[in-house]
Formats: structure tokens, C-alpha cells, sequence
């Protein structure tokens, strides 16, 4: 019994970090919203297996946010902006696809060699995985900063976000309950802000320069 | 009791504010509504004097400082507020908006400010996190208000970077709660309730304290304003309409900020205090150093404004570093002068904009001369900006000073007062541009309203007699610097 938990902690929680270096390399929208439905999925596996491990029916409630939110939810408010963005692919990238993956490979060492200092206190088996959660983080903060168009600073955006929530259910079994129904609501909010944002300005300029900035300086 | 009035109060307002379509009278009671929250906020202060207050099986909690943060947005949601429908009036006409979305922004700042008051009356720093994030949604609307693609520009520059910051900080809260459950004795029925993490603190483990609330800075200090995740402000705070800048300036920033005391405490107890004041120092200088470049050759009167809060927020900064319950009041009364000083400002800026048709500070000139009562407001709010007696300010900064000193951090003062010095000349090269500049107008000088002169005149006046008289606030600073003390 302990083993399919540990098993599946495992694959559920590498299945997170794996989805998180994939949006770095695929290119096409609809590839990189699959992705992150994955990532949904795969984060409330972790939240449920944990809930039925510890016998804690809080967690059990907050996985099943988990999968409504980032597993439904935001992919489908994310695969309708995509849809305003005449750029349908990353042309150009500030670091290319190959150069990207290496960075994220770089990335997750640093975050084993940074997340040893947290997890040493208390090594079990599942604040042992702590470290893909926080790798999961870097990757989505590396994607905000070196992609230019709209939609993928949201992915990378939400990316972050997963890992956060990844690092919360492996280190705290999650934070109570009512943080949670908040952190949860924010996020999607944010998301549909950022909806709102891009479908107002795709009325009367381009969503370009919505994020190249050129509007405001000093 | 009085905390859920303070809540129940703008709640109902949003109510009224989104079942009614916008009149002058939504406008006006909702002034009101913000008059009654600054009224129950000085009564939680007298009720909060004998012990803290709690609500609702204890997920609420208002202390002192709970009770000060209060009032301060109290007066600062009443003074902007009251302009609400002058501005709403100016859009109107001018077509800058339709009547849709004159009621979007009043359902938006009663929003704002329920969520500003939520994060100060919360018990629970995760609760907090919640509020605070909030308040990035309802703001992101008010900035983008006017439609235009510098306005979009900046919403959209506003919440990708305060949402990946906020990130930070809700990581950083999460590690602090892995911190307080692995403290032997309360394996069961840990809380994020900030008053039972303040007594475990010396309990935590260091190391994930240490990143822990090195995570909090980074994060609450993005919607602090503090470096390095201050671009948002000049951008959100030189587009917003002039309330909604008012509003952001004088209190979210202090908002976010009053977050960082209470994690301060949390890090003090467990820690000691040489690694918190290290980073807050450093935040605080660096962003001290960057608002005194910008300010000085700055082009832009608003963005001017948003630099002098970034400058302020570092002055804040450094004193928390401090952390003695000197540095924690004076830290408390800049809070309060800087909110009512910087409103005032952003108001007047506002007025100017609308009726210069422009903000760049080169083409502005002769204002004292052609609108004598704005131009007064604006000049003497200046003054009281950069801390001169007998504004609140003045006292506030040099009390900091004094507790600096005593903390033998002769180096943090000597920088601080150069910064303070240079960017004392720099907004007064500006202010003699806008106010005496260019040459005498033929026309004859131009009234301004009484309604936008009295309430104006009226904080001045408060924020003076702050400075020379402190009576009233005195016990409630006390109480409230004790609060966050480890």
C-alpha cells in the first residue's frame, strides 16, 4: 500500500515538472494549453493521493478545486485568447528552444541543491520531492521572462502557480482550507483579467505592443 | 463587533454602488460610507487600547496597528472618494468614458477597499496573501479606467508583475507554515494565525525561516514598490485616474507594507534581528537610491509622484530595519502623513491634468499665478512631501533618524538624508517650473471650485497639526509599534 502511494506521488509529481519543461519546448499553442491540462491533472493526483494517504478529507476538496481550476478551467479560458494573438507560434523566442531546455536542466539542479536546505527538515517521502515543485517554479519564472508574446507570460504565469501549489501539498499537505479556496479564486481571476485585457486591446491596436511595452517610459 | 461594521460598511456600498446605475448621489454616499470607516476605525482604536478584538471564531483579529491601518484608509478612501463624482463628471463630459463604466468604477473602489480593510483585520497571513492579491484584481480594472493604450499598457504590466511577485510571497508563507508544523510541540492544530506563529517563531527552523522570509520581502515588497519589482508603479500610478492613484499610493503600497511588519516580527523571533534588518536595509536603500535618479530628471508630473512613493516606501523600509518601537511609530505616523500628503497631491495633479490637458511637467507654467487656489494646494503639498516642518512628515523622518542613530546605523542615516536632500532640490526645480515658471498670464488669475479646495485644504491642515501636535495619536503609535515588536 505504501509503495503505490510512494509510486504515485512520485509519478504524479514528476509528471508536474515534466509538463512545466515541456511548454518550453513545444511552440503551438494548442500543444502547450495540452500541457498544462497535464500539469492540472497531474497536481490534483498528487493532492488526492496524499488526502487518502494521511486520511485528510480537507485535501481531498481542495484536489478536486484543483482539477476544476488549472485542470479545466484555465486551459479553456487560455485556448480562447489564444485565439486573438496573431502570432500562433513564439517566433522569436529572447532564448531559443535548445538553449531554453539546457537553461531548465540547470534550472532543476539548482533547485535540488537549494530545496536539500528546506526538505532536510523533515525527510519523508514526500517532502523529499519538494525540489520538482520548486523547479517547476524557476521554469515558469524562466518562460515569463524570455518569451515575448501575451499568451505564453500567462502559461508561464500559470506554470509558476502550479508549482507553488505542487511545493504546498508535498511540504504542508496543503494550507487550510480557506487559503486555499482563495489562492485558487485569485488565480483564476488573474487569468481572466488578463482575458479581459487582451480582448480589450485587441479591439483597437495590436496585442503586440501590449507586451513589448513601447507606450510608457521615463 | 466593530470589525464586521468595518467590513459590513463597503460591503453594502458595493451593493448599492453596482444595483444602482451612477448619479452624483452614488458618488456622494459612497464618500460617505468612507466617512462611517473612518469613524469605526477611530473607535476600534479606543476599543483596541485595553486588547486585541477578535471576530467571527477568530478568523478576525484587530489589534492597535489593526486599528491605525484602519484609519489611515479610512482618511485617504473619504478624500478620494469625495472626488468621485467630480471626476466622474469630467470623464463623462469630456467622453472619456461611458455611464457603463462610471459604475464599474465605483463598484471598483468599494471593492478595493473591502479588500484593503480585509488584509489588515484578517488573523491568518494566508487570508492576507488573499486580500492583498484581490486587491491587484479590482485595481487592474481601475488603472486600465480610460481606455487608452497607455492605460492597458500599464493594467497589463500591473498584474503579470504583481501577481509573479505576489507568487514569491505566497511561497514564502507556505514555508513559514511547513516551519510552524514541524515545531515539535504542535504537530496538530497549527495555524497560519499570525499571533500563534509569532509565539512558535523561536521554535522554527532557521534555514527555511531565512528563505522563507526572504520570499516575503521580494514578494510583498513588489506591491510595496520597493526594488526590485517596482516598475509597475510609476506606469499604474501615472495612468490610473487621479482618485484611484490616490488611493493606490497613499495606502495599498502602505498596506502591503504593514504585511512585511508582521512577518518581521514572525522572522525577529525566530531568527534574531541581524538578518531581517540586512535585507530590509538593503531593499530599502536600493530603492531610496533609484527614486532620488529618477526624480531628478523626471519629465512627468504623476510619474514624479509615483518615484516620491517609491522614495518613501525605502524611508519605511529602512526604519522597519531598525525595528526598535521608536522606529516602529515613526514608521506608523510616515505611513499616515505620507497616505493623507500623497492623495492630496494626486488629486491636485489630477485637477492640473484635466485642466492643462496635459501632464508633462516642461509645459506646465505660471500655474500660481493663473489658478492661485490650485496651484496653493499643489505648492504647499509639495512642501509637506519633502518633509519640511511643520508637516507630519518632518517629524516622522527625523524621529526615524533619531532611531537609526540610536541603532548605530550612522551610515543608513548619512545616505538617507543625502537622498532625501537631493530629491528635495529635485521635485523643488520642478515645482518652481510648474508653479512660477514661464511668463505672466494676461488673463485674469482663474477660481478654482470650493468643493475641491475644502476637502484638500482640510488635510493639509490635519497633516500640519500631526506634525506639531501628536496627542491624539500617541497611545494608539505606542500600542500599535508594541504590537509588532517579537
Amino acid at each position: 500500500m505504501t509503495s503505490t502511494y510512494v509510486a504515485t506521488l512520485e509519478l504524479a509529481a514528476g509528471a508536474v515538472l515534466l509538463s512545466a519543461v515541456m511548454t518550453l519546448w513545444r511552440r503551438s499553442v494548442s500543444s502547450i494549453v495540452a500541457m498544462l491540462r497535464l500539469q492540472g491533472v497531474a497536481l490534483c493526483a498528487v493532492a488526492v493521493d496524499l488526502a487518502l494517504h494521511e486520511n485528510d478529507r480537507a485535501l481531498l476538496v481542495t484536489g478536486a478545486l484543483v482539477l476544476v481550476v488549472k485542470g479545466v478551467v484555465v486551459p479553456t479560458v487560455l485556448r480562447r485568447v489564444a485565439k486573438w494573438d496573431p502570432r500562433s507560434r513564439e517566433s522569436r523566442p529572447l532564448v531559443n528552444v535548445p538553449a531554453s531546455l539546457v537553461f531548465a536542466a540547470g534550472l532543476i539542479v539548482l533547485s535540488y541543491v537549494v530545496g536539500t536546505r528546506i526538505t532536510s527538515l523533515s525527510p519523508d517521502d514526500a517532502t523529499r520531492l519538494a525540489p520538482l515543485g520548486l523547479a517547476t517554479v524557476l521554469v515558469g519564472y524562466f518562460m515569463l521572462v524570455t518569451r515575448r508574446r501575451a499568451v505564453s507570460k500567462i502559461v508561464g504565469l500559470i506554470v509558476v502557480d502550479n508549482g507553488i501549489a505542487l511545493v504546498t501539498f508535498l511540504l504542508t499537505s496543503g494550507v487550510p482550507l480557506i487559503v486555499e479556496l482563495g489562492s485558487s479564486l485569485d488565480v483564476m481571476l488573474v487569468v481572466v483579467v488578463l482575458q479581459f485585457l487582451m480582448a480589450s486591446v485587441r479591439h483597437h491596436s495590436r496585442i503586440d505592443a501590449l507586451t513589448e511595452l513601447r507606450e510608457l517610459r521615463d | 463587533m466593530l470589525i464586521l461594521a468595518i467590513l459590513a460598511v463597503p460591503v453594502s456600498m458595493t451593493v448599492v454602488a453596482a444595483t444602482f446605475s451612477w448619479r452624483a448621489w452614488v458618488g456622494w454616499v459612497s464618500a460617505g460610507s468612507c466617512a462611517l470607516i473612518l469613524g469605526l476605525g477611530i473607535a476600534l482604536g479606543v476599543a483596541t487600547s485595553s486588547g486585541p478584538q477578535w471576530a467571527l471564531h477568530h478568523s478576525l483579529r484587530a489589534d492597535s496597528l489593526s486599528a491605525f491601518m484602519v484609519v489611515v484608509i479610512g482618511a485617504v478612501s473619504l478624500l478620494a472618494t469625495l472626488f468621485t463624482p467630480r471626476t466622474m463628471r469630467q470623464e463623462l463630459s469630456g467622453g472619456i468614458i461611458s455611464a457603463r463604466y462610471a459604475r464599474h468604477y465605483v463598484v471598483l473602489m468599494q471593492a478595493f477597499i473591502v479588500c484593503m480593510l480585509g488584509a489588515v483585520v484578517t488573523a491568518n497571513l494566508g487570508v492576507f496573501w488573499v486580500c492583498i492579491e484581490a486587491t491587484t484584481i479590482a485595481t487592474t480594472f481601475l488603472v486600465s479606467h480610460r481606455r487608452t493604450d497607455g492605460a492597458f499598457e500599464a493594467s497589463w504590466k500591473y498584474v503579470i508583475l504583481c501577481s509573479v511577485g505576489i507568487a514569491l510571497a505566497f511561497l514564502g508563507t507556505v514555508l513559514v507554515y511547513f516551519a510552524e508544523r514541524h515545531v515539535p510541540a504542535t504537530a496538530h492544530g497549527s495555524s497560519l494565525d499570525w499571533t500563534t506563529l509569532t509565539a512558535l517563531a523561536p521554535h522554527f527552523d532557521p534555514n527555511v525561516t531565512r528563505v522563507a522570509f526572504a520570499l516575503v520581502v521580494v514578494g510583498y515588497g513588489t506591491k510595496v514598490g520597493l526594488v526590485p519589482m517596482h516598475s509597475w508603479l510609476p506606469d499604474a500610478h501615472g495612468q490610473a485616474p487621479a482618485p484611484v492613484s490616490a488611493l493606490m499610493s497613499g495606502v495599498l503600497l502602505s498596506v502591503a507594507f504593514y504585511g512585511l511588519l508582521r512577518f518581521r516580527a514572525v522572522a525577529v523571533a525566530a531568527l534574531g534581528p541581524t538578518f531581517p534588518r540586512a535585507l530590509l536595509l538593503v531593499v530599502g536603500m536600493a530603492s531610496l537610491l533609484l527614486a532620488t535618479v529618477m526624480l531628478i530628471a523626471q519629465r512627468d508630473l504623476k510619474r514624479m509622484l509615483a518615484y516620491s512613493s517609491i522614495e518613501h516606501m525605502g524611508l519605511l523600509a529602512v526604519a522597519a530595519a531598525v525595528g526598535s518601537p521608536l522606529a516602529l511609530a515613526a514608521v506608523l505616523l510616515h505611513i499616515l502623513g505620507h497616505g493623507i500628503t500623497k492623495a492630496v497631491l494626486f488629486l491636485s495633479a489630477g485637477e492640473i491634468a484635466h485642466l492643462e490637458g496635459t501632464t508633462e511637467i516642461a509645459q506646465i507654467s505660471g500655474l500660481l499665478a493663473r489658478r492661485p487656489a490650485l496651484a496653493g494646494i499643489f505648492g504647499v503639498g509639495l512642501l509637506s512631501l519633502i518633509a519640511l516642518p511643520p508637516f507630519s512628515l518632518f517629524v516622522s523622518e527625523l524621529t526615524m533618524a533619531r532611531a537609526e542613530v540610536d541603532a548605530g546605523l550612522w551610515w543608513a542615516v548619512a545616505a538617507s538624508l543625502l537622498c532625501v536632500s537631493v530629491i528635495f532640490a529635485a521635485v523643488g526645480r520642478h515645482a518652481r517650473q510648474m508653479l512660477f515658471g514661464g511668463a505672466v498670464a494676461d488673463a485674469p488669475p482663474s477660481a478654482t471650485d470650493r468643493s475641491l479646495v475644502l476637502p484638500l485644504v482640510g488635510a493639509l491642515v490635519v497633516c500640519g497639526a500631526l506634525g506639531i501636535v501628536s496627542w491624539p495619536l500617541q497611545s494608539l503609535l505606542v500600542h500599535a509599534a508594541h504590537g509588532v515588536m517579537p
